[in-house]
């Protein structure tokens, strides 16, 4: 008697915890499904690349993004009350990344880039609200930037918002597939490409007509191509597959990401799903088709060619051959081809010059977990022959890009690596 | 599948082969071809005659081993060898195709180190840990997975060892060096280098590394670099408070003396706890 009442008791108790449970449960599961979507969309945005130092803890900030106007450190955005954004709602989130606003109405600088996040749907800023408070909370005070005057006054943003930002979320274009609108909202959204790839005026601003049309990035030193024209980053001329490749890879049989781009492919698109990335990639494609293909015409005069090619193929042939070939066409994916290659042949001779000094190596992808390196050369040849071997790639094979001066291989040595 | 040059299309292939085989257009080529003593061993079934059957059998063949042919003129295309010496390349101009160091004074030898030390070494250049914005800039989005594999290969490697130095400095200041180096300063806290780095000075599996087959001015240049907070390793940091505790003269004689020892004939490093360390070091397990 004593223990069927025990086990009727048991039963009543173990229905009445089921019944309790299961919404429990059903809403852990929706906060994890909710957690994960912020976790792959925060990829997407590449909030890593500013919010966290490397090797230190995640999104804790501290970051310094030097900018011609000062140094800006970059905020906590992990779930502490007192430093990070422990505090803020859902609403505070969103109004940062749509208005560009702290939750008090105060202006943020355009470094953090609202001018693209704008467009994000709320419900995807809902999402990485929710991964980012499930992050570990780290208790660290937000540095004071370093701005000198007058660019520490923020109501000066009021002039650059007037300007340049346009407040909204993407709209879809009716006449595009799914897939194009998808890769346009990542692109001109969480992705942020426009903040490098379009061209930067001296406010600081990059206007609206001029999206995506390449520029010299600020402090980088670095060029970000053209992603309009087929005589810069090219993709209008590029298949599916290689784009998609290069994106996720960071290699791909027309060329590697180097420069700031590795670091977007080895923090962000590496971990976009395959249909995200192909989404990028017709989107990307569709913006440059239709552009004339190639550079129009080499600068290089046959007084120039004859000094300068002659010490550049030696250069080559002696040092860059090995790996690119005589014939300029590489090896690829893991040896790009520098024949035909438009990244090289550029109007701004930066990122040829750039690589030649600094060498690099492709980031470590899924894809590619152990990319083939290039040496730099700044330590063994000198301003002549750099200048010499880099007009030579820009020249030789049938190239079309300009010839390049010795002060301008000097004037980048200078520029610092981090 | 692309080649460079080269490209394979088995779809316009399949289109061909489809062309010359299908039954309307291969109706009249068979039939002009039909001779009257041929014509009465065409099938009445309505399958393809002899020769046709021939044909597109050749049409379709071509097409099944067209892959092959593309997959030949892939391997034409030049690959890169799918090895790490072929990776690491990009390290060569700096350490030696061997990692046994260049003519550089301050670009040091690889070769042989303890694994464990190398590798700290990448991912602390890769976090900035220890400053080198050339070695930073290289490192800064690799993995730590091929970090560790870069680290091996370089220790692995037996170069011959390269000729000693010819010290440039007085048997006054070498006699300081040897005295550092095998016995330390107890007044200044400075424990024998030989205490940790081994007998030989070739490193202990699988955190600290040989001292000999470097240059002085490296030598000198990270014994700079810890005291003034540009080289940093796990704490606690013992290299910090060794360099700390000598003076100008001192790091001057103990380079010196290094850079004029020879690599011993077996540059191997001594095993994981071959050594009682004088004191607690965060980059060698105990």
């Amino acid at each position: 008697m004593g223990i069927d009442r025990l086990i009727s008791w048991l039963r009543a108790a173990a229905v009445l915890l089921v019944g309790l449970g299961l919404p429990a449960v059903a809403a852990a599961a929706d906060d994890q499904a909710l957690i994960a979507k912020g976790e792959y969309l925060a990829k997407a945005g590449d909030c890593i690349a500013c919010h966290t130092n490397p090797g230190d803890a995640l999104f804790a900030g501290g970051r310094a993004l030097p900018t011609p106007f000062g140094t800006i450190y970059s905020s906590n955005v992990t779930p502490d009350p007192a430093t990070g954004i422990g505090k803020w709602s859902a609403d505070d989130f969103y109004k940062t990344m749509h208005e560009g606003r702290f939750p008090d109405g105060g202006l943020l600088y355009p470094v953090m880039p609202y001018a693209s996040y704008t467009k994000v749907t709320r419900a995807d800023s809902d999402a990485i609200f929710a991964y980012l408070r499930s992050v570990p909370a780290v208790n660290r005070p937000n540095r004071p930037n370093d701005f000198q005057f007058p660019y520490d006054n923020r109501q000066l943003i009021l002039g650059w918002r007037t300007l340049y930002f346009n407040e909204g979320e993407y709209q879809p274009d009716a006449t595009k597939s799914a897939e194009w609108n998808r890769g346009a909202y990542l692109v001109g959204g969480l992705g942020h490409c426009a903040m490098c790839h379009s061209p930067i005026n001296a406010l600081g601003g990059s206007p609206e007509s001029k999206a995506f049309q390449g520029g010299l990035i600020p402090m980088q030193n670095w060029y970000a191509p053209s992603l309009t024209s087929n005589k810069e980053a090219g993709l209008g001329e590029w298949s599916l597959d290689e784009i998609v490749g290069l994106l996720r890879n960071g290699v791909s049989h027309r060329g590697a990401v180097y420069g700031p781009m590795a670091e977007v492919t080895f923090n962000s698109l590496q971990y976009l799903s395959d249909a995200d990335v192909r989404a990028m990639a017709i989107y990307l494609k569709s913006l440059a088709e239709g552009s004339p293909p190639g550079p129009e015409s080499s600068g290089v005069s046959s007084s120039e060619s004859s000094l300068l090619m002659s010490l550049g193929q030696t250069v080559y042939q002696a040092r860059c051959a090995v790996c690119h070939a005589s014939d300029g066409r590489g090896m690829p994916p893991n040896y790009p081809p520098l024949a035909g290659n438009p990244s090289i042949q550029m109007e701004s001779a930066v990122n040829p010059i750039r690589m030649v000094l600094n060498g690099g190596f492709p980031p470590g992808t899924a894809g590619n977990p152990e990319p083939y390196g290039m040496p730099p050369f700044a330590q063994t040849l000198s301003d002549d022959e750099i200048a010499a071997v880099v007009t030579y790639i820009r020249a030789a094979w049938g190239n079309r890009g300009s010839a390049i001066s010795a002060s301008q291989a000097n004037e980048l040595r200078k520029v610092p690596l981090d | 599948m692309r080649t460079g040059k080269f490209r394979c299309f088995p779809k316009d292939l399949a289109m061909v082969a489809w062309f010359f085989t299908s039954s309307k257009t291969l109706g009249p080529v068979v039939r002009s071809r039909q001779t009257p003593a041929s014509s009465n061993v065409a099938p009445a079934d309505g399958r393809f005659p002899p020769l046709a059957t021939g044909r597109a059998a050749f049409l379709w063949l071509s097409l099944a081993i067209s892959p092959v042919l593309c997959g030949a003129a892939f391997a034409q295309t030049p690959q890169a060898p799918d090895t790490i010496e072929a990776r690491v390349r990009a390290c060569a101009p700096c350490h030696g195709e061997q990692g046994q160091g260049t003519d550089n004074d301050y670009f040091p030898r690889l070769a042989g180190k303890p694994a464990g030390y190398l590798k700290n070494q990448l991912v602390a250049f890769r976090n900035g840990r220890r400053r080198y914005a050339p070695m930073n800039y290289l490192l800064e989005y690799q993995t730590e997975a091929y970090l560790q594999k870069i680290a091996e290969y370089f220790s692995a490697l037996r170069p011959p060892p390269a000729s000693p130095a010819v010290p440039d400095v007085s048997a006054i200041v070498l006699a300081r060096g040897k005295t550092l180096i095998t016995d330390g300063d107890q007044a200044k806290g400075v424990p024998a280098c030989s205490g940790c780095h081994g007998p030989k000075l070739t490193g202990m599996e699988p955190g600290i590394p040989g001292l000999v087959g470097l240059r002085a001015s490296y030598i000198s240049g990270q014994l700079g670099a810890f005291r003034y907070g540009t080289r940093t390793a796990a704490a606690p940091d013992c290299m910090q408070l060794v360099a700390a505790s000598l003076t100008e003269s001192d790091v001057t004689a103990v380079a010196a003396y290094l850079a004029a020892q020879p690599v011993p004939a077996d540059p191997s490093p001594v095993p994981q706890g071959t050594l009682a360390m004088p004191f607690a070091c965060g980059s060698e397990p105990h």
